[in-house]
């Protein structure tokens, strides 16, 4: 049984991450049929091992903070409020997704929790959330910005010059580095001169901080403490979450590339399941509640994808409309 | 009445809009304290102040980023890329994320950024920072292009980008800075985006011209007119939104068309007038359509060389001849 070795969280805020935990690697899962029923299209890449990370960090943020993240982005639109309807008509290119149809798989945007935009190129994502903390500086709002990323992003020159001008600014920015071990296939020290990318951090004068990817409450501890310290006024931090998608790079990827045994090792440290066995540990939860809680989950996941399915197209007029703003 | 410079309108529109919307905020390389390299922006950083007016790291990608994140957030920025061969170095954010934003989002946002930046050739910079711009970003739907050949306008088109809610590259032709005209204050006014400008009547032949080429366009444009060709110049100010009616009318009237550009011809966007000319004129053509431009050369650093590859004054004038006499 795991130790409690951070200061455990509220029992509402407990159940609230573990919920949107099993809902990311429930959705994950559903999402892959779907895709094998050619109704996600083009290509889908699964956070299924990362959902600590998603949730953590979103626990940490307070309302009109602003998001930008990869696309592995479905865990950050889930934990950051999107619904699951907005998610699964946008899979399928329906009308009343997240972006009308337009966006997909890799470009899951909610303004309204705050989501600015998950993105298909590696690395502008970071650069993008500059301007959130830009405008949070200048209308001196109290807000953060944070961006999520991948490790084999921080080889992208976008990175270095976004943690540059962010530090020369003091920007309120979060640089959230979510370390999986492998950029699409190459695993990171083929192509990463460093083995920690917190290490970088120095290069910037700005804090970096490495965190167990894995522990949702741990995160959720070390994002808040930067993010006050960013609200603060005394600027951004370089956070680096270890952590491990246990499927391929996307859906074509089975991911041969993995050492023997390491999958496994893994999922010993599996984040549903730390946290269900320190809340089980606590006595806050148990065996029967947690098998409810994911029955609850799944049926209600069934629901909406029927749901979405039924959805209609967008109109074929929607084509050209949003290239411009008009008015 | 007052003599204003383009390069005056420049930063008299900048500072007009920062004084009329908070939201402004204006940043680039060397803008704020030293006032630009082209010195087109003094004086911002003393009446704004450091938190509105910024100098930031030679870090294109990062801070043409910061831009769109800062519009979808509530601030209108205005970033400057110093010259207009910077862009590539931002295209990503330009292209694949400023242009798409709102489509991919299902209109979640609206974008006002501005992109200024100063381009074109004919000032011995060489071939790293003499480019023209506006067409390598025709092909990318979303943005607003505009292309100011006046002071007037550089003044009127940069206020209209900044009130503007979708992206606008406002190309600022840098051999242009020195160019002043007589206005009136109360004539200093936004240019609305997507409105073409006859700079000269005529009824023989139309010339699409804009910028430094435009100037060249009407100086030849007096030459056949003492020849006894009468000569319309099309300033388009803005290539997107393009002022299709004002042109189609144009080429109507005169029945011969000529489109001088300083770019490589393929690619250009006097394919795009070319092919406006196609679609909506064909039965009032009485010539082929001619595109004088830089062939398939690029800016040497040399003068005579930098001189022969921008259409210059004769070549319009003997293109134009061509055209009469077909």
């Amino acid at each position: 049984m795991q130790k409690t070795e951070v200061p455990s969280l509220d029992l509402n805020v407990r159940q609230h991450m573990l919920r949107r935990m099993l809902e990311i690697r429930i959705s994950q899962e559903r999402i892959q049929e779907l895709f094998l029923q050619n109704l996600v299209r083009g290509t889908t890449h699964l956070c299924i091992g990362q959902e600590a990370c998603a949730v953590g960090v979103a626990a940490a943020l307070e309302p009109g903070d602003t998001v930008t993240c990869t696309y592995r982005g479905h865990g950050h639109a889930l934990a950051l409020g999107m619904t699951l309807q907005s998610l699964f008509a946008e899979l399928m290119g329906k009308a009343s997704g997240a972006c009308k149809g337009k966006g997909g798989s890799m470009h899951m945007t909610d303004a309204s929790v705050g989501l600015l935009g998950a993105n298909a190129i590696v690395g502008a994502q970071i650069p993008i959330a500059l301007g959130g903390a830009l405008t949070a500086q200048v209308k001196r709002t109290g807000k953060i910005s944070v961006t999520l990323f991948g490790e084999g992003t921080a080889n992208i020159g976008a990175f270095h010059e976004s943690l540059n001008l962010a530090a020369v600014w003091k920007l309120p920015v979060l640089f959230i580095c979510e370390n999986n071990l492998y950029g699409e296939y190459s695993p990171m020290h083929v192509t990463t001169a460093v083995e920690h990318i917190a290490d970088r951090a120095c290069a910037y004068n700005m804090p970096g901080i490495i965190v167990d990817g894995q522990d949702a409450e741990t995160i959720y501890h070390e994002v808040k403490a930067m993010a006050d310290r960013a609200r603060a006024g005394h600027g951004p931090a370089l956070i680096e979450l270890k952590t491990y998608r246990y499927r391929g790079h996307s859906r074509t990827d089975t991911a041969p590339y993995r050492k023997p045994g390491e999958l496994d090792e893994w999922l010993k440290r599996d984040p549903i399941m730390i946290l269900k066995d320190r809340m089980v540990a606590d006595g806050q939860l148990d065996e029967t509640e947690f098998e409810e809680l994911k029955g609850a989950i799944e049926r209600g996941m069934h629901e909406v994808v029927e749901w979405a399915k039924a959805e209609p197209y967008p109109p074929l007029e929607a084509l050209t409309e949003d290239v411009y703003y008009q008015g | 009445m007052p003599k204003l410079t383009y390069r005056e309108a420049v930063v008299r529109a900048l500072a007009d809009e920062m004084r009329a919307d908070s939201d402004v905020v204006f940043f680039g390389e060397d803008v704020a304290v030293a006032g630009g390299v082209f010195k087109v922006t003094p004086g911002l950083y003393e009446e704004f102040g450091p938190e509105r007016v910024r100098d930031t790291p030679i870090s294109e990608q990062a801070f043409i980023g910061m831009a769109l994140g800062a519009s979808i957030t509530g601030l209108r920025p205005v970033a400057e890329l110093m010259f207009a061969d910077f862009i590539p170095v931002a295209m990503d954010q330009i292209a694949n994320q400023i242009a798409k934003y709102r489509y991919m989002s299902g209109g979640q946002f609206i974008v006002p950024v501005t992109i200024r930046a100063a381009q074109g050739g004919g000032a011995g910079f060489g071939t790293q920072h003499s480019a023209c711009a506006e067409s390598w970003l025709m092909n990318f739907p979303g943005l607003m292009i505009a292309v100011p050949a006046t002071p007037a306008d550089a003044y009127g088109l940069l206020r209209s980008a900044i009130r503007e809610n979708n992206p606008v590259i406002v190309l600022e032709h840098k051999f242009l800075y020195n160019m002043s005209e007589e206005i009136d204050d109360s004539a200093l006014q936004p240019v609305p985006l997507g409105q073409a400008k006859i700079r000269r009547e005529g009824r023989d032949l139309t010339i699409v011209a804009t910028q430094l080429v435009l100037q060249r366009a009407l100086e030849a444009a007096e030459i056949l007119a003492a020849e006894g060709v009468d000569v319309e110049v099309i300033d388009p100010r803005t290539l997107v939104p393009l002022d299709k009616a004002t042109i189609v009318a144009s080429i109507r009237k005169t029945g011969r068309l000529v489109i001088v550009e300083e770019n490589p011809h393929g690619g250009g966007w006097g394919g795009t007038i070319a092919s406006l000319a196609a679609d909506e004129c064909i039965y009032w053509l009485e010539a082929p359509v001619k595109r004088v431009n830089m062939g398939e050369a690029l800016v040497a650093y040399s003068p005579p060389l930098e001189d022969a590859v921008i259409p210059n004054v004769e070549r319009i004038a003997a293109v134009a001849r061509e055209v009469m006499a077909s």
